[in-house]
């Protein structure tokens, strides 16, 4: 990383520190949520972006995060930390399951089976014989924790901290993973999956991995947003949710880190400001966007700003003088194409 | 015996509407490969369009023919201005096109009519039909109707010229473009006549499961397991599918593990059928060169 990539992410973190203490609860809340869409985001993101399967139904691990966080707390007594991890390995191992016969799928059929994932998962949540542990159509209430060692912050504060260092963490490992060889490899798949086979890549593997790792960081997200909500229950988790997921992915960036964060952003606010035009609005601006971005800007708000920004860095480059502006202006030229692996 | 009859018969009156919505999936896909996750959405639309018509005075089969011509140039609009664009891209893109209209035509009904429910009239008597104790009249009717779109599909397809140009668009693209077939009119005819079908489908269906803007999303999800079942490149197989898919969901639904789970008898078949043989019951396999 350049030092200035640097200095920019170390003053967005410092904003993100700031924010809880210049806003109302309720905006602390919603910004919570940002946060958490933005790490289900990025596991979809891991699945379609990087690794080219694509998932409709992604709101199924949420929700069953999410009710591992719930069962966890309100049956078990566990504290709301340590429901994470629980909530992680589960869908990781659900999510593996699913990537099994996933792999004889491509394409439109994988988007199909997960599509009927997606749009089943109220109804199984709601089947009578788990009735006991997940509540049924009432669902779980949870309590929000309060803020530990006796910390001057409101539970809603405190959430949203817990939340960004949660974010965090989950932010560079997937940045660790996909900037070596396990994030060539995905992509080599998603490009060319004969040439990967032929390079020695264990395709079958891979794409089983990282179902298993994209429904684990889902699954988080869910555990999370169920405890910021607190409150779980059936119908909350149908096939919207794992179309917002989609809409968010494809407005932030496909196979971008930080694209997960411009969906999220976009998910969580955007329904809020058309809310008030109509009910029915939120869902056609989405529609209209998604259609919009398909056609005009592929690679979402991440690709574009990147290319804004290799567009400013190659007219500096011109201004200053022709020394040096041939390597340059390759290097910027080529920024665009191999913005798929990076970013 | 009589329960198991009574639920055999229903399941096979909902397997007709499966049959019409996995038929229209699969006209759409023997032309473009592409699966329309707007169908269901697209057949609802089209529903609250007859039940405007019905409302505004229109007798039940003019609302009808009427609602079947707008959505057959609806169909041919859609095709020709938002999917021509994304007609060679990436899969995904493909998906996203048709997710982002299922999104917007739902929300454009919602708006419209609102989110109540509303009862749409079922042009069949309320009487049983000869006083049978086994199907209302309307579960006879819709049968006889998909039964009718189907042969009227097949002899059109069958036995006019531009039912034949259609298929040698769908079958070999570049070999009809040789012999002078307009093969981008002929997929946007393809798509004004799913569009149609899907219509029909959501007219007969509303009556029974009323009128909301959700109305179509289980009866797309067996629709798909009926293309599935059947053979997803095979229209005969579609229509199979679509009448085992509905006695079994009845069956298994009264007699095995109760309603709560139907939805998952859909997603079991669909995530089966595609592992264990892709090509259904029908279908053509397909040998791609690496």
């Amino acid at each position: 990383m350049s030092r200035r990539v640097l200095i920019v992410l170390a003053v967005v973190l410092l904003a993100a520190c700031a924010l809880p203490l210049v806003v109302s609860n309720y905006r602390v809340f919603q910004f919570t949520m940002v946060l958490v869409y933005a790490i289900a985001l990025l596991g979809l993101n891991l699945l379609t972006g990087y690794n080219g399967q694509i998932s409709l139904g992604h709101g199924a691990f949420y929700a069953i995060g999410a009710y591992c966080a719930a069962i966890l707390m309100d049956k078990f007594g566990v504290p709301y930390w340590a429901t994470l991890p629980a909530a992680g390995a589960v869908c990781f191992v659900v999510g593996f399951l699913f990537g099994l016969p996933a792999l004889r799928l491509e394409g439109l059929y994988l988007a199909l089976a997960t599509f009927a994932l997606g749009v089943s998962m109220p109804q199984l949540l709601k089947y009578h014989l788990i009735e006991k542990w997940t509540g049924g159509v009432q669902g779980i209430v949870i309590v929000k924790p309060d803020p530990p060692f006796g910390l001057r912050l409101s539970p809603d504060q405190w959430l949203y901290y817990f939340t960004l260092a949660v974010m965090i963490l989950m932010f560079v490992l997937a940045w660790n993973l996909l900037r070596g060889r396990v994030g060539r490899a995905l992509i080599a798949i998603r490009d060319q999956h004969v040439a990967a086979e032929a390079m020695g890549v264990n395709s079958a593997l891979y794409k089983t991995l990282a179902f298993g790792v994209s429904a684990m960081y889902t699954g988080i997200a869910g555990a999370l947003g169920a405890i910021a909500i607190q409150f779980v229950a059936p119908d909350s988790f149908n096939i919207f949710l794992s179309i917002t997921f989609l809409v968010g992915v494809v407005i932030g960036g496909l196979a971008s880190i930080s694209g997960a964060i411009y969906g999220a952003l976009f998910i969580q606010f955007v329904p809020n400001f058309a809310d008030e035009i109509s009910k029915a609005a939120p869902w056609a601006i989405f529609g209209v966007f998604l259609l919009a971005f398909v056609y005009v800007m592929p690679f979402g708000v991440a690709g574009a700003i990147r290319m804004l920004l290799a567009r400013l860095a190659r007219k500096a480059q011109n201004d200053s003088g022709t020394a040096g502006m041939a390597t340059n202006s390759a290097a910027g030229a080529k920024t665009p194409g191999s913005s798929n692996a990076t970013g | 015996m009589d329960a198991f009859i009574h639920q055999f018969l229903a399941g096979l009156a909902t397997g007709g509407i499966y049959a019409s919505v996995a038929l229209a999936l699969v006209m759409i896909y023997q032309a473009t490969h592409h699966v329309n996750f707007a169908q269901g959405e697209l057949a609802m639309f089209c529903t609250y369009l007859a039940w405007s018509l019905i409302n505004a005075g229109f007798g039940y089969w003019s609302a009808f023919l009427i609602t079947v011509m707008l959505a057959f140039v609806l169909g041919v609009l859609i095709e020709r201005v938002i999917v021509r664009p994304v007609e060679n891209s990436p899969v995904l893109a493909v998906v996203v096109v048709f997710i982002a209209l299922l999104v917007i035509f739902n929300s454009i009904a919602g708006w419209i009519y609102s989110y109540t429910i509303k009862t749409f009239p079922s042009p069949f008597p309320a009487e049983p039909f000869f006083g049978n104790k086994y199907m209302s009249s309307h579960e006879i009717g819709s049968i006889g109707v998909t039964l009718v779109v189907l042969l009227l599909l097949y002899a059109f397809f069958r036995y006019t010229p531009l039912g034949l140009a259609m298929r040698a668009a769908a079958q070999n693209p570049a070999s009809a473009k040789l012999v002078g077939i307009r093969v981008g009119w002929m997929l946007a005819l393809g798509w004004g006549l799913a569009a149609a079908i899907g219509a029909v489908a959501g007219m007969m269906v509303a009556p029974v499961v009323f009128l909301d803007p959700n109305m179509m999303g289980g009866i797309l999800l067996y629709a798909f397991a009926a293309a599935l079942v059947g053979g997803v490149d095979s229209p005969g197989g579609a229509v199979f599918g679509g009448f085992l898919v509905g006695v079994l969901e009845n069956l298994l639904g009264a007699f095995v593990i109760g309603n709560e789970l139907k939805l998952a008898v859909a997603l079991v078949l669909i995530v089966g059928v595609l592992v264990v043989k892709p090509t259904g019951f029908f279908g053509k396999v397909h040998v791609s060169r690496v």
